[in-house]
């Protein structure tokens, strides 16, 4: 007679939401910068959004191109809502304008979803794209919904203040946001454990067998999109609140791409892979791209090593080290780690100043030629700071290949020891 | 005893290419069915026009009296019939418990439900322990189905074929590239899941057919060239011509 195992309390998995929790209510009073907080508030949304994706992406195995159709139509109509709520068209707190952005995913969901996902694979993501294409060019066929260029824009202080609540300050707007991506993380999670999620898992990996066990892989595909289009939505409301503006930009392509680039930095086969896609995506966007002209070629850089060297994503990169640290074996890796870590900022150092002064020559040469760069200051027209970003760039490259090739080899060591445990 | 699969001048064909020619074969519920061919006979194809996987070109099939014809492959599992196929075709990337956790699912009415914690539903937690047991591959429960021993995987293959509670069981060539000890593990595994089920099963093994079939048709292209008991099979000279020779002796 089969017995079943129970486990009663799954302390880690506690412990886990415990901690994301307290980090999203302390993180804010640790750093208080407004700049912090637009980037926190930022990573929120980009979160909710991700890991509504990766419902697609990571669990269903459905590669969209035209996910930001379900953000994009949440947010307009959570920008519409909350005009007409302004009116006193109709009440409805602020504090779950969310859930409208949310149940326009789902109605969208429905209609676009029942399509796209009759095909999976390649013809899904083309039809997805198609999707995409055709909804931003209606933002420009009906201006009266969509704003036209400029948008639609909005105010989230309305009515009076509930417990002194108003979302005037950016604090409260983050507090907003970091609630409904905790409930939003989890929800999904939870997703993630039902006979849905799991058939969604079952109908990615071998969608004949998924059928030849009694499951419409069709329906499963489209069950799947319309909950992520659920979750984007609830994303695209807040990203309304937050920007207190929906331009046609949040239905387009480039956001469709950067939500897919997120969770694949992060990592599609790790639930919380798109969670630090987000925290990263984020960062090089708004945090480098206040510092430099040329951030969107550092994230395609970046999003290029990823795709050759970890496929996985970052996620990947974590989960490959627990066996590892369990073994206690990591003390083999710090000393070519260092090694490593040290060429790559050689490395780095010779492509951020390669990169800059190219940048800085091509577009103020004529006019400026003088630049500061890792605190000197130098120009541009003269050829040593060339001479030495080359430098930097080929050194680093050579002794980059030293240290990598010494990380390989304390890998090698690693795996020969972990199966000679596990043998 | 009601008729479990009837086929009824089934034919199919591929372009030009007639492949079922005309097949008629009605399968009583609770017989253990071999249906034997030379390769190239259609055994597979038959297989994939009963479960759905290819629509006919004509004729009729039949699941306890029902037409089958035109319906897919999820709705014919649904109406008591599963399969297992000739490559192995389980969910590799899943642990050997999660693949048969999905199997049982729908049979036990959890369908589509976003609702339900796969960890609380004891009654399919059950099932898939039973089963798994069934097939002996407690041990591997949490090992991803991915890295077992291709004999493991053929009994994996089988536990996803049985788990969701099938009346009527279809097996392709269950036992082809084991060796003999795992052929006649294999033997014992399908004789304890089909107890009291229809099983069809198409095989290589002729150890394997007149070991377990109560009934053997011969396929030979595209055509059912006999259909009796195993001893009338051994002693019909059109099989022994068509396909067994001497092996039957």
């Amino acid at each position: 007679m089969a017995k079943l195992k129970y486990r009663p309390i799954n302390l880690g998995r506690w412990l886990v939401w415990g901690g994301t929790a307290l980090v999203m209510i302390v993180l804010p009073l640790i750093f208080t910068s407004g700049f912090t907080l637009t980037l926190l508030s930022q990573i929120g949304v980009s979160i909710i959004f991700a890991l509504s994706y990766n419902m697609l992406l990571g669990q269903g195995g459905m590669l969209s191109f035209g996910h930001a159709v379900y953000s994009g139509l949440g947010a307009y109509f959570s920008v519409h809502a909350l005009n007409l709520i302004s009116k006193g068209a109709f009440y409805f707190p602020v504090t779950l304008l969310p859930l409208i952005g949310g149940l326009a995913g789902i109605l969208f969901g429905v209609i676009f979803g029942y399509v796209t996902t009759k095909k999976s694979g390649t013809t899904f993501a083309m039809i997805s794209l198609g999707i995409g294409e055709m909804v931003f060019a209606c933002s420009l066929m009906f201006p009266g919904f969509f704003g036209g260029e400029a948008g639609v824009s909005t105010n989230r202080v309305i009515g009076q203040p509930f417990l002194g609540i108003t979302y005037g300050p950016s604090i409260q707007v983050y507090y907003l946001i970091a609630g409904w991506a905790l409930v939003c993380m989890a929800a999904m999670f939870a997703w993630t454990q039902t006979p849905l999620g799991r058939m969604a898992n079952a109908v990615r990996d071998n969608p004949e067998r998924a059928e030849f066990v009694g499951y419409d892989t069709h329906m499963v595909r489209f069950l799947t999109l319309v909950i992520s289009g659920f979750f984007a939505g609830i994303a695209g409301g807040l990203s309304c609140i937050n920007y207190e503006i929906v331009t046609a930009e949040n239905v387009g392509a480039l956001r469709s791409a950067g939500v897919l680039m997120t969770t694949f930095i992060g990592g599609a086969g790790f639930f919380f892979g798109p969670v630090l896609g987000s925290i990263v995506f984020v960062a090089m966007v708004s945090a480098v791209g206040a510092m430099t002209k040329a951030w969107a070629f550092y994230l395609g850089l970046l999003f290029l090593l990823i795709v050759l060297y970890a496929p996985g994503g970052f996620a990947s990169l974590i989960a490959m080290h627990v066996p590892v640290i369990k073994a206690r074996l990591m003390r083999r890796l710090w000393l070519p780690y260092a090694a490593a870590a040290a060429a790559g900022i050689v490395l780095l150092a010779g492509l951020v100043s390669l990169v800059e002064i190219i940048y800085h020559y091509s577009l103020e040469g004529g006019t400026a030629p003088e630049m500061t760069l890792f605190d000197f200051t130098f120009d541009v027209t003269d050829g040593t700071p060339w001479a030495v970003a080359i430098g930097l760039l080929v050194g680093g490259f050579v002794i980059s290949r030293f240290a990598w090739n010494a990380v390989g080899r304390a890998w090698a060591d690693i795996v020969h020891i972990l199966q000679r445990q596990s043998a | 005893m009601s008729t479990a699969i009837e086929l009824k001048a089934v034919t199919k064909s591929f372009g030009n290419t007639e492949i079922i020619r005309g097949v008629d074969l009605a399968i009583p519920q609770g017989e253990r069915h071999a249906i034997i061919g030379p390769n190239g006979a259609g055994k597979s194809t038959l297989f994939n026009l009963i479960s759905g996987r290819y629509p006919v070109s004509g004729g009729q099939i039949e699941l306890n009296g029902e037409s089958i014809i035109g319906l897919k492959p999820f709705e014919i599992n649904r109406k008591g019939l599963s399969r297992s196929f000739q490559v192995t075709n389980i969910f590799q990337r899943m642990s050997v418990f999660e693949n048969i956790r999905c199997a049982v699912l729908w049979s036990l009415g959890y369908k589509y439900s976003f609702w339900h914690r796969l960890g609380g539903l004891k009654d399919a937690n059950l099932r898939a322990e039973e089963v798994m047991e069934s097939i002996g591959l407690k041990q591997r429960r949490d090992t991803s189905a991915g890295v077992l021993s291709y004999a493991e995987q053929r009994a994996l293959e089988i536990g996803v074929t049985i788990a969701g509670g099938a009346e009527v069981i279809l097996l392709d060539e269950p036992t082809a590239g084991m060796s003999r000890t795992e052929t006649a593990d294999a033997v014992e595994l399908i004789r304890k899941v089909s107890k009291g089920k229809t099983l069809i099963m198409v095989e290589h093994d002729m150890g394997v057919v007149f070991d377990l079939a109560d009934k053997i048709s011969v396929l030979v292209y595209g055509e059912v060239i006999a259909s009796d008991k195993p001893e009338n099979i051994r002693g019909n000279k059109a099989v022994q011509e068509a396909y067994l020779g001497t092996e039957a002796h």
